[in-house]
């Protein structure tokens, strides 16, 4: 069994985000950039899914600019066998993401795609439910645990009320939550052995998916801040404070 | 002029009131009708409860046996042929639409506008990106129907009870899959307040330091009538379930009061909190992040704090 996984390169989740002054989005050059915390854990599940003998090969996926290759290395050296680079300088909004996972799932056959649940830049949090409709398969979002037997996928899902377990054919698709596993890290001769597993490249102009313009964003600004309170020195004038505003 | 089909959210034959915040995007997108759909096994008492929602033109029903549970891959066909004619469709962006959303806009060929905070003009919007710390203006094509998750925090619920609007069965004629199946919701049994939807909430996190301790929140929590949340640290660790999770990637609540407990206040937790009324934080290290942000400050040590603060109530 295959398992195509998305590896999405977003600004690390410790940098503090800075929006341009102009408005015309945020500030990234020179800032630390990483592979998306949800497609780690996605990546994690499914070597593991290898190691337990249930999946024969790995791939990662990554859409994005030329420089995109060596974040694709870190993906090989966390384990995964081969990579996918869909070339484009282009921001892709999910919907042609999933067009594109729609094309690569066309050629590869996986019997499962992993995705994270969200990329936490544009937190969108759309591509794998998008590809499952467009692939007419079962999506299974925001999985906290998932086995695989005879064919089928049972997930446990983390939704507002609790805790979901749903069963679902494969092929299917299914997006990570942040409690499904803890990402292994990569090891230095793991990151030499990468450098020989192959990088597929393909230009995106090539896979023929429709670029559409359904969505513009026309301006980014700085959330409003909120204001620093006050101090309260001990139990008894924090419980006063709340009363005056009639909030206990 | 807009038309708007909003998908009801419900649990246990209760409609949930992210619906009626939905239903307040839509008004403010000054729609000439706002019709609300609801999917389910037996819609009778959601649907009357839906029609009771000021604002709303008519209540939509598909009842199917099928429709017992909120599967994405089965409602989402029967949304977007009901989706015809609409200009507009608006979820509401819990994990129930932010699961189903993305199904219906591709099913339709559209691109989704996801957590909308505010409504500019019938075609753009405004929504968080980076965890909150940068807000996108986004403009949708008018020439495409919208498909658009509803951020719950940013919308009070519409009102109920002046109104009462027909309510009508659909016939959809959508071939549905088998390929996916519930098998169980293991729903944490609790009495006290919704997370989501609480006017009082009290946090835990990492620092309270055990399962055992979260005795400690929980019976504070009581006492104010409160819900409770956590961290994700406080989940991780195994303190507290996961639904009990606000923040980026957990729940994103908007109470009037929000007690942080021994939480640094981390940027990914304060995204979840941004839009509470008043935030208190009591934290034994005085430089914790939190006290950015907090209203009210505590610097000192929960375990001492909290038997305190049960006392001056
Ligand atoms: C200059 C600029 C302008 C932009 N303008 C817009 C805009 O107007 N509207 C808009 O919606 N977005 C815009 N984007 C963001 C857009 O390019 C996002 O990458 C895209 O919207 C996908 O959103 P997401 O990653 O949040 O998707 P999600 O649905 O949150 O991603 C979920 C998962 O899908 C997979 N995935 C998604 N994208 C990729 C990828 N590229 N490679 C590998 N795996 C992937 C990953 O597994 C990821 O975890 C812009 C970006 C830039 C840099
Ligand atoms: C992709 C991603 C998504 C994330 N999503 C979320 C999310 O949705 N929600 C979320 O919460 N986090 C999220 N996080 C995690 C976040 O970055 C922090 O790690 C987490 O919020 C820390 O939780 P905490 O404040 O409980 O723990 P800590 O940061 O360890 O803070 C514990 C605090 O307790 C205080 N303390 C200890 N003992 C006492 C005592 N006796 N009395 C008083 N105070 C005490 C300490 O001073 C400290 O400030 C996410 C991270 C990533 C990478």
């Amino acid at each position: 069994m295959k398992i195509l996984v998305g590896y999405k390169r977003v600004v690390d989740y410790n940098v503090r985000i800075q929006v341009k002054p102009d408005g015309s989005g945020v500030v990234t050059d020179g800032v630390k950039l990483s592979a998306n915390p949800f497609d780690d854990i996605a990546l994690e599940e499914a070597l593991r899914l290898r190691e337990k003998g249930v999946a024969t090969e790995v791939i990662v996926v990554g859409i994005g600019p030329a420089d995109l290759t060596a974040h694709l290395r870190n993906g090989l050296a966390m384990g995964a066998n081969r990579a996918i680079h869909v070339v484009t300088a282009d921001a892709v909004q999910p919907l042609t993401a999933a067009r594109v996972f729609l094309k690569l799932v066309e050629k590869e056959q996986p019997e499962l795609v992993i995705l994270g649940k969200q990329a936490i830049d544009d937190d969108a949090n759309q591509t794998g439910q998008m590809l499952a409709a467009l692939w007419d398969r079962p999506q299974a979002t925001f999985a906290s645990k998932i086995e695989i037997a005879d064919g089928k996928a049972t997930v446990t899902r983390e939704v507002d009320a609790g805790l979901e377990v749903i069963e679902a054919e494969l092929p299917a698709v299914i997006t990570t939550d942040l409690r499904l596993n803890e990402p292994r890290f990569i090891k230095l001769p793991d990151i030499m052995k990468a450098k020989s597993k192959p990088i597929d490249t393909i230009e995106f102009g090539s896979l023929d998916v429709a670029a559409h313009d359904h969505l513009k964003t026309t301006q980014y600004a700085a959330p409003t801040k909120r204001s620093k309170g006050v101090m309260v020195k001990d139990a008894a004038e924090l419980v006063a404070a709340l009363k005056q505003k009639g909030l206990l | 002029m807009s038309k708007i089909l909003v998908i009801a959210e419900h649990l246990g034959g209760k409609l949930n009131s992210s619906t009626a915040r939905a239903v307040s995007a839509a008004i403010a997108v000054k729609a000439e009708a706002i019709d609300v759909l609801v999917l389910a096994d037996s819609v009778d008492a959601i649907a009357a409860e839906a029609a009771k929602i000021d604002g709303v033109s008519r209540v939509l029903t598909i009842a199917r046996a099928e429709n017992a549970h909120p599967l994405a891959a089965i409602l989402a066909p029967q949304i977007a042929k009901a989706a015809a004619g609409y200009s507009h469709v608006f979820v509401p962006s819990t994990t129930f639409g932010k699961d189903v959303g993305p199904r219906v806009a591709a099913l339709l060929g559209v691109a989704q506008v996801s957590d909308v905070m505010s409504v500019e003009a019938a075609h753009t919007f405004k929504r968080p990106t980076y965890a909150g710390n940068a807000i996108i203006t986004v403009e949708a094509n008018p020439a495409h129907t919208v498909v658009a998750t509803i951020r719950s925090a940013s919308w009070p619920a519409a009102a109920t009870g002046a109104s009462s609007a027909p309510i009508e069965a659909l016939s959809i004629d959508a071939a549905l899959p088998t390929h996916t199946r519930f098998i169980e919701l293991k729903q944490g049994s609790s009495d006290r307040p919704d997370l989501q939807s609480a006017s009082k909430v009290v946090s835990g996190g990492r620092g309270v330091g055990s399962k055992e301790n979260f005795d400690i929140i929980f019976k504070f929590a009581d006492k104010i009538g409160a819900a409770v949340g956590a961290s994700r640290a406080a989940v991780d660790a195994g303190y507290v379930p996961s639904d009990l999770q606000v923040g980026q990637t957990g729940k994103i609540i908007a109470p009037e009061l929000y007690m942080a407990i021994g939480i640094s206040g981390a940027i990914q937790h304060l995204t979840g909190i941004k839009d509470a009324g008043t935030i208190v934080a009591i934290n034994k290290d005085s430089e914790a992040p939190i006290f950015e942000i907090a209203d009210f400050s505590l610097i000192g040590d929960l375990f001492k704090l909290i038997p305190e603060l049960e006392q001056a109530l």
